[in-house]
């Protein structure tokens, strides 16, 4: 398959790759998703990086996806959007 | 030793043409007596077992020697002129290459078939693919698995609706539509005032789905929009819901298909739709006037995604708005009103042009709010069976202006804060003046819309009409 090419039609001002979110500045006050994606353990390693995280003062809130097979459904990605500022994905092995 | 340098000849051929097949003995003929090279454009093994031929199925010989016949025979000399024959005609093929008994056991003379670059939608490819350096855009390679129609929402330049993706040859199709450079720079699109070539412009219209034959209608609208009189930039920053309302009068109206009739303010017509909306899709994307970021309308209009309409130009003794600003009726031209929305004025019963000029004078006066008088600017929009009216008891347009004029001249007392109980209203100080609702120059006057139902309308101004802000701007179409 080719690959199609298009023309930008903006102002040239900002790279043409996709840019990352805007990161954040402090961890004190802000709310992290935390999203076990099911596998072994996995609860045991987030349980660390939750303390972790609320000393550094933020709120944690924990979510799991149903399995690590498959991409996380939209209702949970939806609700991880508009809850917290950032989330950590718990990916294992 | 022969100081002379012999001609060299090319022949454009294609398998598919009755004419090349027949003349294979001559070719045959040629390329034993001559310094000639064979083009094919279509089946490269065709004529393998008579001469060595050139594969030009990318077609870039014929593009670029114009080849628009096949077969096309072309002498090279350097001593004198190209010439060309085209089609089979034995006499001229004798004359031209100076050979005779060309093609003894076949017919003398036979036409030939229409060039693979002559194919319908061809022209713009093959500049797309020989004159790509005539685009100065970045170019955006999608990753393998992206998909085309969500590449555009990915990168934010959309207005929400799906765009057509711009590629190399659309935009070289758009291009076709203007006689214009597309390195020209035809001014600054604010609000991050970068300069803007008709490149860009045309990238945006075929992503707002404009025709090729809108092009030059869309490049005037850009021209007016960046007149200073218009006052782009405040106009895309206002709380309020103001966007350019796109008017086009004249022959270019028509020959594009616009619509001025039945639902002229309403979907379903490509032109009125595209065209507004590539002023539209220009702003945000060239000019980064985004809503949230720049642009902080309270509530907006829906007439920021495309707000376009032609004028209704049936009747001859009635003046265009166009003409109105100075044109005549021969001329084609774009205005561009800073406007939002559509108030109706439902005028069923009138059968005077007294008491019609009585109903929308007293509707006009809802432009902004009731008591605020010289802010606002407006359209009105005069239904047909309303211009009957108006015409049957003898009114001209002059005579409708001047009604409404009259109509709305108001005393300063009845205006003023705190009266009937609003705080909202004209400042004390101007207790003992007649006011007009509109600032001279403030009320322009379009037809447009089916010939069934008495409904006029109102396209309500900015708040910020006149020097301190918008004013109605006309430009004429190349």
């Amino acid at each position: 398959m080719i690959n199609e090419i298009l023309l930008d039609p903006t102002a040239e001002l900002s790279p043409v790759q996709k840019q990352l979110q805007p990161r954040l500045n402090s961890l004190d006050g802000a709310t992290i998703g935390l999203l076990d994606i099911s596998k072994p353990r996995g609860k045991e390693f987030l349980d660390v990086i939750e303390e972790s995280l609320r000393q550094l003062g933020a709120t944690v809130n924990r979510y799991i996806k149903p399995t690590f097979a498959r991409t996380a459904p939209h209702e949970l990605n939806q609700k991880i959007s508009i809850e917290c500022d950032a989330v950590i994905e718990g990916l294992a092995d | 030793m022969n100081d002379q340098i012999s001609p060299s000849f090319s022949l454009v051929v294609k398998k598919a043409c009755p004419t090349c097949e027949l003349i294979q003995p001559v070719i045959k003929q040629l390329a034993d007596a001559l310094d000639i090279t064979v083009y094919v454009q279509d089946d490269p093994e065709f004529l393998n077992s008579v001469v060595s031929t050139v594969d030009d199925s990318e077609l870039k010989f014929s593009y670029h020697n114009n080849i628009e016949i096949v077969p096309t025979l072309l002498r090279h000399d350097p001593e004198s002129q190209e010439e060309r024959l085209v089609g089979w005609d034995k006499s001229q093929w004798e004359t031209l290459t100076g050979l005779s008994e060309l093609g003894q056991d076949i017919s003398p003379f036979k036409p030939g078939c229409g060039s693979i670059t002559q194919d319908p939608g061809m022209e713009e490819v093959l500049a797309a693919r020989f004159e790509s350096q005539k685009l100065r855009a970045r170019l955006v390679n999608l990753a393998e698995a992206e998909d085309i129609f969500e590449a555009g929402y990915e990168r934010g330049w959309t207005d929400g609706l799906p765009i057509i993706p711009p590629t190399p040859t659309r935009v070289m199709r758009m291009l076709g539509g203007t006689d214009r450079l597309a390195d020209e720079i035809i001014g600054h699109v604010p609000p991050d005032n970068v300069p803007c070539p008709i490149e860009k412009i045309a990238i945006n219209a075929v992503m707002a789905g404009c025709k090729p034959e809108y092009f030059s209608t869309v490049i005037a609208v850009v021209e007016a929009a960046l007149q200073d009189k218009f006052c782009m930039h405040g106009l895309l920053c206002t709380t309020y819901f103001s966007s350019p309302v796109v008017i086009v009068n004249g022959p270019k109206s028509q020959l594009i298909g616009m619509n001025s009739g039945v639902n002229a303010l309403g979907q379903g017509n490509r032109a009125n739709a595209t065209i507004g909306r590539s002023l539209q899709l220009l702003i945000r994307n060239v000019g980064g006037g985004k809503p949230g970021g720049i642009d902080r309308a309270v509530l907006g209009n829906p007439g920021k995604y495309t707000y376009c309409f032609a004028e209704d130009e049936s009747d001859s003794d009635w003046p265009t708005l166009a003409m109105d600003r100075g044109f005549d009726r021969k001329q084609s031209v774009v205005s561009l009103f800073a406007g939002e929305g559509l108030q109706p004025i439902l005028d069923q019963l009138s059968r005077s042009p007294v008491s019609l000029a009585k109903s929308i004078a007293a509707s006009l006066r809802t432009v902004a709010h009731v008591k605020r008088f010289g802010m606002a600017d407006a359209i009105l929009v005069v239904c047909p069976e309303h211009r009957r009216v108006f015409r049957q008891g003898g009114w001209n347009k002059h005579d409708l202006r001047q009604a409404l004029y009259e109509e709305l001249m108001t005393p300063g007392a009845e205006l003023l804060s705190g009266v009937d109980g609003m705080a909202e209203g004209m400042p004390a100080r101007l207790r003992d003046k007649m006011l007009n609702k509109f600032r001279d120059d403030g009320l322009h006057i379009v037809t447009a819309g089916g010939t069934a139902g008495m409904f006029s309308a109102i396209i309500s101004g900015w708040v910020a009409s006149g020097d301190k802000g918008s004013q109605l701007v006309s430009q004429q179409i190349d």
